[in-house]
């Protein structure tokens, strides 16, 4: 019962946070938004002659933020080797 | 008021998953079903992101040769969200290895029984 | 495990098919939808049909536990491929402007340092789903 409460209350205190904030973005699928306008226009008219790849997510990942997906293949490792730790891997 | 909340109905849709992934979290006691809420947030994040990258009329960011005036989804959320989802697999399968090893040591799912079991130090 | 003849069946005439699409979809990263990330978890749900319908053992015999870990360590050979564009004096992980060669755009070899980038990730994400699928569906235990 005390769980129960406790999640009601935080359930209202981030739903009254986030439909603060959900109001206040643009709306959905408005070429304005500022996600849109600022750097995307580069990658989208310069990513072919940039990394002559024809997908433009690959192209970010892949070559713009690089770095970033090296780290996601490492989290990806990282988790495989503690997986087999916790769970005793191989021996028996 | 009512057009402005028509008008944000991907965010709307997923706040609300992220808060019934929060109270699941929250009030369940058994570990699966908290594992299953934090895979329910971690999908409302993801609806989120690619709702923000969408343009009215846009193609999927694949270059059309030779094309004008084609306008494209904002490729930038779906390379994040790429990232975020191996995350996520990750996260989930470590809290999964966890619960196997919990389970085994005290035959039991419920995270208070597990907390009592601790304490009495057996 | 099961001994369900349609289940077994349907599996064995799948699985090359569905590895075919997997390679297919790593193979052309750079041009369509997807790339090394969807097409190494399409290799891996191949690899763990086999292991749910023939049972861990016969599994494990498609792809050993040796080359999954040799696999598993294609994170350095992404480190390796990085390095190219310092040894050739431009940033980690630089492609055109490192001297790589990209290629026509829309062409399979294509894409530089993306094409090779594309296939080492794929490997790695599917010997992670073989591997992950195997610690936590282990048996009995001691």
């Amino acid at each position: 019962m005390r769980r129960k409460m406790i999640g009601l209350t935080l359930l209202l205190l981030v739903g009254y946070v986030l439909a603060g904030l959900v109001m206040e973005m643009p709306p959905v699928g408005s070429p304005d938004a500022p996600a849109y306008t600022r750097t995307i226009p580069r990658y989208l008219s310069r990513s072919v002659e940039d990394t002559g790849a024809m997908n433009i997510v690959a192209s970010i990942i892949l070559d713009y933020r690089a770095y970033d997906t090296l780290g996601e293949a490492t989290v990806l490792f990282t988790a495989a080797l503690a997986i087999l730790a916790v769970t005793g891997g191989d021996e028996e | 008021m009512i057009h402005e909340a028509l008008s944000q109905y991907n965010y709307i849709v997923s706040s609300t998953l992220f808060l019934i992934g929060l109270y699941t979290m929250i009030t369940r006691r058994n570990l699966l079903k908290k594992i299953i809420g934090l895979n329910i947030m971690d999908t409302s994040v993801f609806l989120f992101f690619i709702s923000m990258g969408s343009v009215e009329g846009g193609r999927a960011p694949i270059v059309i040769p030779g094309a004008e005036d084609v306008v494209y989804v904002n490729p930038l959320p779906q390379a994040l969200i790429l990232t975020a989802i191996v995350v996520a697999v990750s996260v989930t399968a470590f809290a999964l290895a966890l619960t196997i090893r919990l389970y085994e040591d005290y035959g039991t799912l419920d995270a208070d029984r597990i907390r009592e079991l601790r304490e009495r130090g057996t | 495990m099961t001994e369900d003849i349609i289940v077994k069946t349907s599996a064995r005439l799948m699985t090359p098919f569905i590895q075919m699409f997997g390679l297919y979809v790593i193979f052309h990263g750079h041009l369509t939808p997807g790339g090394g990330f969807q097409g190494g978890a399409i290799i891996g749900a191949s690899m763990i049909l086999l292991a749910v319908v023939y049972g861990l053992e016969e599994g494990e015999k498609r792809l050993g536990h040796d080359a999954s870990t040799v696999l598993e360590s294609s994170t350095l050979f992404y480190a390796l491929i990085g390095l190219i564009g310092i040894a050739a004096g431009y940033s980690f992980l630089a492609n055109r402007v490192a001297g790589i060669p990209v290629g026509t755009p829309g062409a399979l070899f294509s894409g530089g340092a993306i094409f090779a980038i594309n296939i080492v990730v794929g490997l790695k994400v599917a010997s992670t789903g073989k591997t992950l699928f195997y610690a936590l569906s282990r048996e009995e235990r001691p």
